[in-house]
């Protein structure tokens, strides 16, 4: 479904990726992990039009993923939250999950401006969606606070709403535990896999959180400096004696 | 609750002329011009995070259209003078909005600033078209059998388009347009992730705010009656910013009431030009210190206990 062929970056001298290659299955759960710095991160930042990378390809579904700005990567059902919470923060709970529809939504500006009753459908039919979406993650009560002032795992779950709203195929979750108490990762585990299971959804996550990792994915890449050093399943990964070497090698992070 | 309140102003604003002396009649049909183009520039600035020092260079445009239009064809409707207007300032957005797409912060506000000075040295200039330094005189406005020749006739013109300039920004700002405008403000990345067209965003931002002020020109032509280049100099433009930073960056309501205060103020000041500036300033610097989201967020913040 996704397809990373061989992709390198530099930034200012620096190598953050030397040719990447990584293909995910449709309704897979692949997770990148890696000691800071290894480039998981740049991955989802080239994959969702953020990053050009210097050499390399990037497919979706058989589309040169290259060649397209990021709102048009999103629109192939591409969608993702970030390692730094980016969540609209003087916006209420609910607006957000709203923009996070903006692709699925047709009101242009006049029609907007004008309140033509299509749009005012439109937009109820909208909000309702966003409400229902808002309560399967435990977010109903918050729908008319500001982003801004909920707690970072809320906010968390927030971005992962806003993600949802837009009913992307492809879901690329950028540590989704961090920040998160044990309670609270197991729970994500949860809805991750339920998402997976409910909806077809393919994911992607980058996750320290060992525990997280190995409960639920499919398949692990492992990336140290750039390289694609070991991938395969859970267990392989966790015996594999480049991945324990890496991670001693990187332990002080 | 918000029924009656707006019956209430609707009302008010209906029985002003009868009310109010006819200087504050004219005064109050300023006050719809301004609060018209205070909601165009906060929806560029305060929805959209795009800072502009030159919208005064956009109310010419549309105040000189409109008076262009009135003059050569004599009789033409009010109602198409002002959509001339709109239509004008409109492309003129466009053609600014494209090229600042690059720019941000201090360098956006440098580059509106100077489209600001170029407006105003084109009308000097461009004597056989607007007649220069000599100053424009506007035709009275027309509405098909009658001529709106009276300050209340006037006034009435004015807060009905401004009546409907605030409806549609009300719609615009509660639907997929309005809150795209406002992710792009808060995080640009993250709007883009979620499928907004950054650069067709912010150029639409500049062309609808460019609209709503060429309209607020339209009407200040025929309000005032005569237009000369120096109306539109770069203290209106601050003048502008000042009215949205008062009034609420952000919000609609706040922007109409900011350019009511602003207006006021300007026109109760007028007696005292040498100490305007002072007073002014030292308003805006409180207003930014005391009551840091404008007048809008005071308002919320009393509704909210």
């Amino acid at each position: 479904m996704l397809s990373v062929d061989d992709l390198s970056i530099t930034f200012g001298g620096l190598t953050a990726l030397r040719g990447f290659t990584v293909d995910v299955a449709e309704r897979e759960i692949l997770a990148l992990i890696g000691p800071n710095g290894a480039g998981k991160s740049t991955v989802f930042n080239i994959v969702t039009g953020l990053y050009r990378p210097s050499s390399g390809r990037v497919t979706f579904r058989g589309r040169d993923l290259l060649a397209l700005p990021p709102h048009a990567i999103a629109r192939c059902g591409i969608a993702r939250t970030f390692q730094n919470t980016e969540v609209f923060r003087r916006l209420t709970v609910l607006d957000n999950v709203l923009i996070g529809r903006h692709t699925h939504l047709s009101a242009g500006a006049l029609r907007g401006a004008l309140g033509l009753p299509t749009v005012a459908r439109e937009e109820a039919a909208a909000r309702d969606a966003a409400r229902a979406l808002l309560a399967r993650l435990g977010l109903e009560d918050a729908a008319g606070l500001e982003a801004g002032s909920l707690p970072l795992g809320l906010q968390k779950r927030l971005e992962l709403a806003r993600a949802l709203a837009a009913e992307p195929r492809l879901l690329l979750l950028d540590e989704p535990a961090g920040g998160l108490n044990p309670t609270e990762t197991q729970a994500l585990m949860e809805v991750i896999v339920r998402l997976r299971d409910a909806h077809g959804l393919t994911i992607v996550l980058v996750e320290h959180d060992m525990e997280l990792v190995m409960g639920i994915s499919d398949r692990i890449a492992v990336l140290n400096d750039g390289r694609k050093i070991a991938d395969g399943k859970p267990r392989e990964i966790a015996a594999a004696p480049v991945v324990i070497e890496a991670y001693l090698g990187g332990e002080d992070d | 609750m918000r029924y009656p309140a707006v019956a209430i102003g609707a009302a008010g604003l209906v029985a002003w002329p009868w009310a109010a002396p006819p200087y504050f009649v004219f005064l109050a049909s300023l006050v719809v011009v301004n609060a018209i183009v205070a909601i165009g520039l906060n929806l560029l600035s305060g929805y959209t995070n795009q800072l502009s020092f030159g919208h005064a260079g956009f109310l010419a445009v549309g105040a000189y259209t409109a008076a262009i239009v009135a003059t050569r064809w004599p009789g033409v409707p009010v109602v198409v003078a002002l959509l001339t207007a709109a239509l004008g300032a409109a492309l003129v957005g466009l053609l600014l909005g494209v090229p600042c797409l690059r720019l941000e912060g201090l360098y956006l506000a440098m580059a509106t600033l100077a489209f600001g000075f170029v407006v105003v040295e084109a009308i000097v200039n461009l004597e056989w078209l607007t007649r220069g330094n000599d100053g424009l005189r506007v035709p009275t406005a027309r509405l098909g059998p009658w001529a709106l020749a009276t300050d209340t006739a006037r006034y009435y013109l004015a807060v009905l388009v401004g009546a409907a300039m605030v409806w549609a920004a009300l719609n615009l700002v509660r639907t997929r347009t309005g809150r795209a405008l406002l992710a792009i403000r808060e995080s640009e990345i993250a709007a883009q992730a979620s499928g907004v067209h950054l650069a067709k965003y912010k150029t639409l931002a500049f062309v609808i705010s460019a609209l709503y002020t060429g309209v607020a020109g339209g009407l200040f032509a025929f309000v005032v009656g005569f237009l000369s280049p120096d109306a539109f100099d770069v203290f209106l433009s601050v003048d502008f910013v000042a009215m949205i930073i008062v009034g609420g960056l952000g919000s609609v309501p706040g922007s109409v009431a900011g350019a009511a205060v602003l207006t006021v103020l300007n026109d109760s000041l007028a007696g005292f030009q040498n100490y305007r500036p002072l007073l002014f300033g030292a308003l805006l610097i409180a207003s930014m210190l005391f009551m840091p989201g404008g007048i809008a967020s005071a308002v919320r913040r009393l509704k909210g206990g």
